[in-house]
């Protein structure tokens, strides 16, 4: 339509490419991608707690005595810790600054919208993602910061209060409604990263990193939720 | 066939718009979309009031110049353009809410015609390949595959319609963008603007106020020229290959 309506943006001159919103969906995808290669290697630890008391509380300990000498006390573990902080911050501040820009980009929302050949996990990663987010604060807090045991027994012994928090059923649901936002993130945040960093460039690579997405999302979050699960029902004991 | 129309009305870009009812009769299941608002817009004249401006030009489906939100699709619930939409993939007595498309970079004319002058500046930024004038190169010196050309030619057959805008939740160009990026990324022609291309074309879009992509799909569901969703995953690694180049 060649009839400007307002004044119309100059031509960008001298464009940088790593100032594009490209450039902040690359740093998205790849600070995910560290998340995901972390709840995989997370999910494997915690079935350990169907080893029993001292199999998940020894695995516990060597994750702090991994690499000693080379490694002070808990070195690997602050290591990945920056890691992972620098990688929630990336993720954190890409996902606010592309959310923004898209909300600018329809001031005026249509009356009727037909969203029909989207999966819902792709519609609902941001509001997922802040889902998310207030529970890896409330999980820090219990199992890592605070070591907060909801049951009020003792919080030493790293088995005893995943035992006792599980035991609670309401917290166990909690765990549940988590493990099922981080499969929908999961879902499409793999197929998505594959996207962004370009390896999606045929149908067939199509199909393949939609299915990684699938076997992620199930693997990840269905390992995850058979801790708690277990517990609750009574096969997890003290 | 007896309608019953909700139509966005906006006299000007800087006017308050609404939604409209009309009611329109005897509308025939072969005439196509723009056809049964052309019978409204005559009622309209013959009633003295503003008839509803539309886009249109070549109602055979090839200049991109219809657009149209019809019940929240775009051109409509076929893969196809709004003039190629015929009245038969409605049913007598339905209620059809027409918006126009919804961007910041699409700003509304009038009524349902919107500026889509944001895609030519998408285009003078890198929709082009440099060559030398004079007489035509000789046509086998530069050979480029079958499956290399088709795959160009299907990416070519982008009207500019602007659909993949309009549908796309985030108000996102990703697909206009990378069909052009992955034509002519796909032609020897097109290889020395490569990189340069891909980093205009994007900061251009950027600067118009489209959105950033989350490869939701919305948009090639919508092409009525069917553009495939792996053109953004062409874009997203040209512009990755165009910083390692250091553009």
């Amino acid at each position: 339509m060649a009839t400007p309506t307002k004044s119309a943006p100059a031509l960008v001159r001298n464009p940088q490419s790593t100032r594009s919103t490209i450039a902040l969906k690359l740093l998205m995808a790849s600070s995910g991608i560290i998340f995901v290669l972390f709840v995989l290697v997370h999910m494997y630890g915690n079935l350990k707690a169907f080893g029993g008391h001292d199999a998940f509380n020894e695995y516990a300990e060597h994750l702090r005595t991994f690499g000693e000498p080379m490694l002070p006390y808990a070195g690997l573990l602050w290591v990945i810790r920056v890691v992972l902080i620098v990688s929630l911050v990336t993720h954190v501040v890409t996902a606010v600054a592309l959310w923004r820009r898209s909300s600018h980009a329809r001031p005026v929302k249509y009356v009727a919208k037909k969203n029909g050949h989207s999966a819902l996990s792709s519609r609902t990663m941001r509001w997922g993602g802040l889902t998310l987010l207030v529970f890896i604060v409330w999980h820090l807090l219990n199992f890592t910061i605070g070591k907060v045991n909801p049951s009020g027994g003792a919080t030493g012994d790293p088995y005893n209060l995943l035992v006792d928090t599980f035991d609670l059923w309401w917290m166990t649901i909690i765990y549940l409604v988590a493990m099922a936002a981080l499969a929908m993130h999961l879902h499409h945040g793999t197929w998505s990263a594959a996207q962004t960093l370009g390896l999606t460039g045929t149908a067939r690579a199509r199909a393949r990193a939609k299915a990684l997405g699938w076997v992620l999302a199930v693997v990840i979050a269905g390992g995850f939720s058979l801790v708690p699960i277990f517990t609750v029902v009574g096969v997890i004991t003290k | 066939m007896n309608l019953t129309l909700k139509i966005w009305r906006q006299p000007d870009p800087d006017a308050e718009g609404a939604v409209h009812t009309y009611e329109v009769s005897e509308i025939s299941e072969d005439m196509s979309f723009l056809e049964m608002l052309d019978v409204l817009n005559e009622d309209l004249n013959a009633k003295g009031e503003e008839p509803i401006a539309f886009d249109s030009d070549c109602r055979e489906g090839i200049c991109g110049m219809c657009s149209l939100m019809i019940n929240g699709s775009a051109h409509g619930p076929d893969v196809t353009t709004t003039c190629q939409l015929h009245m038969r993939s409605f049913s007598d007595g339905e209620t059809i809410t027409i918006e126009p498309w919804r961007s910041e970079a699409f700003p509304v004319v009038k009524d349902l015609v919107v500026d889509r002058s944001s895609f030519d500046r998408v285009i003078q930024q890198g929709g082009y390949i440099s060559a030398n004038t004079g007489s035509a190169p000789e046509a086998n010196s530069v050979p480029v595959g079958h499956d290399k050309a088709t795959r160009a030619f299907n990416m070519a057959t982008c009207i500019g319609c602007g659909a993949c805008v309009a549908s796309c939740p985030n108000g996102s160009a990703s697909l206009f963008v990378g069909a052009k990026v992955t034509q002519l990324g796909l032609l020897p022609q097109g290889q020395p603007e490569r990189d340069s291309r891909v980093v205009n074309m994007v900061a251009q879009a950027d600067e118009e106020g489209f959105g950033g992509c989350t490869n939701i799909g919305e948009c090639a569901a919508a092409c009525p020229k069917e553009i495939p969703l792996d053109v953004i995953s062409q874009l997203n690694k040209d512009l990755r290959t165009a910083i390692r180049h250091g553009y």
